[in-house]
């Protein structure tokens, strides 16, 4: 098994702490795990993505070419790795932030309106988090729920771990978000 | 992988310098290698190290070298084009025999060239850039760990030979996030009856590059470097055999290209391919004569890098005629893809039935 995943969006969505929770859960389930943000000359508003490789396998390289999961919080970031999701991969995209519908057919498009939720419960800085929720829905095999509560633990400094348990909980109304779109297939 | 954390590379090796015992840290600004003086900013302030981001890259390993005479482990790291400009002081430690670690996080080039990760400097770390007939130690890891594992042999190495050892590093390998297990201190020592410490009721340690008088101590001085150079190339040869046994084609590549070459043996193996991986761990001293054997054996050797004609150059020199030696390379940032590797070997394969069809 091995997933390349890119998530990507605004610097500020969280998106390279999104990576790190999925590799730190990962790891700690035993699998091989790479994580490397993206360092171009990104500007201010641009997007900001990292790649994440899981494998039960070496990780020959951390660079993705042909993402398997695209986790995509704002418009910027599908226009940039749409095109890149290799066939039948998946998308996962914010629909809060992103007002036209992805243009592939060959590949599994989940919508998510992953800032109103988070908007929702009060911040609207977990847009990544109803996203990982999802992911964890749609890839039962990769990590568990309980393997990312404990890679919060160990990812978020000590400064901000008072809002873990708000982070999971959107992590969860992210999963069964998956889960009624997965019924609903 | 329960005990093992996930540190990015930069901060892998700077960790183990710490553990290494390094407590005095000199470097300037960098893209792709910054995580190494942010890091180590705020680690030297809790050990009670100096840290000091310097006004320049001269200036950086100029005071590597003074801390160095002090007899304390030193360390500088930068990026290829600020490597560049360390290389007046690098000379100059090797010829007054001062140890030290060097870390180059290399980026594309040539001149400022970009930041993505590249293995351009290869020549320059190997050959030299600065003047003069001096060698550094270079190592060259692959990975997290052996990211951290290196430098604390090349602290080691440092003290041992007086010698300034080098960790090459690619900016994929220096920003990449993977397990690893951290090293724990060794406890080695080394004496440094040659350190400047004050000479109160005792003789003066003079140390210093410059050597008129009398008019041979500069040959002379040459000379014992030679010895030691000789010395260090017979004690200090690493290297990383994959798969080796019984291949009839053989790779040969280092860091982040030696990954995906890595991968391209076990696919091409699966499919019943006999390809190997020679992957120097030391890029100087180069393992020579451990490549040579090998290609006594296989009918080709393929050069993988990230460069475009640089470590093919030891491949031949070590190969020696023994076998043919073809190049792979990419450069400015781009990674060689799993891909093309196995299109190579397949190709060897495929040329030797059409050679036996024809004939």
């Amino acid at each position: 098994m091995t997933e390349e995943i890119v998530i990507a969006g605004f610097g500020g969505q969280g998106v390279l702490l999104a990576g790190k929770l999925l590799c730190v859960a990962a790891m700690r389930r035993g699998l091989q795990v790479s994580h490397i943000p993206s360092y171009g000359a990104e500007m201010r508003g641009g997007t900001a993505n990292c790649s994440v490789v899981i494998s039960t396998e070496d990780i020959p390289s951390p660079v993705i070419e042909c993402p398997s999961v695209v986790i995509a919080l704002n418009g910027p970031s599908l226009v940039k790795f749409l095109p890149r999701i290799r066939l039948g991969g998946m998308l996962i995209w914010n629909r809060s932030l992103i007002a036209i519908a992805p243009s592939r057919s060959d590949l599994f498009s989940f919508p998510l309106d992953a800032t109103d939720i988070s908007l929702a419960n009060g911040t609207e800085r977990a847009a990544n988090m109803v996203a990982i929720g999802a992911l964890l829905r749609l890839k039962p095999n990769l990590v568990s729920m309980k393997s990312i509560e404990a890679a919060l633990d160990e990812v978020i400094s000590s400064r901000n771990r008072k809002y873990n348990s708000l982070n999971l909980r959107i992590l969860s109304v992210g999963y069964e978000m998956a889960e009624k779109i997965v019924a609903n297939k | 992988m329960l005990g093992k954390v996930l540190m990015k590379g930069n901060e892998a090796l700077a960790e183990a310098a710490l553990i290494a015992g390094c407590r005095h840290y000199f470097a300037y600004p960098i893209t792709p290698q910054n995580e190494i003086p942010v890091y180590m900013a705020r680690r030297m302030a809790e050990l009670g190290g100096t840290f000091i981001q310097a006004e320049s890259e001269l200036a950086a390993i100029s005071m590597v070298m003074g801390a160095s005479a002090g007899g304390v482990r030193t360390m500088t790291s930068s990026s290829s084009p600020g490597m560049a400009l360390k290389q007046e002081g690098i000379s100059y430690l090797a010829g007054a025999e001062l140890p030290c670690v060097l870390v180059n996080v290399m980026r594309g080039g040539p001149g400022l060239g970009g930041i993505a990760g590249s293995q351009g400097d290869y020549f320059q770390a190997t050959r030299g850039g600065g003047n003069g007939d001096y060698r550094t130690i270079v190592l060259a890891p692959g990975n997290a760990q052996e990211l951290a594992d290196f430098t604390v042999d090349a602290f080691d190495l440092a003290d041992e030979y007086r010698i300034p050892v080098l960790i090459l590093v690619d900016g994929y390998l220096g920003q990449m996030s993977e397990p690893l297990t951290l090293p724990k201190p060794n406890g080695k020592k080394f004496e440094k009856s040659w350190a400047v410490r004050g000479s109160e009721g005792k003789s003066k340690n003079i140390i210093a590059s410059l050597r008129l008088v009398p008019d041979s101590a500069l040959e002379v001085h040459n000379l014992h470097l030679q010895d030691k150079y000789e010395k260090i190339t017979e004690e200090v040869r690493h290297v990383d055999e994959y798969r080796c046994e019984d291949a009839e084609w053989l790779i040969v590549a280092y860091g982040a290209a030696a990954r995906v070459a890595r991968k391209a043996v076990d696919s091409l193996r699966t499919g019943g391919t006999r390809v190997g991986l020679f992957r120097p761990l030391s890029l100087w001293p180069f393992p020579d004569r451990e490549l040579n054997e090998f290609a006594k054996e296989v009918e080709k050797v393929l050069t993988v890098e990230m460069s475009l004609g640089q470590l093919i150059e030891d491949v031949k020199l070590s190969v020696n005629g023994e076998a043919e030696v073809d190049f792979y390379g990419r450069a400015g940032g781009a990674v060689p893809t799993l891909d093309d590797i196995i299109g190579r070997i397949y190709s060897y394969e495929h040329q030797d039935h059409t050679h036996v069809q024809a004939s």
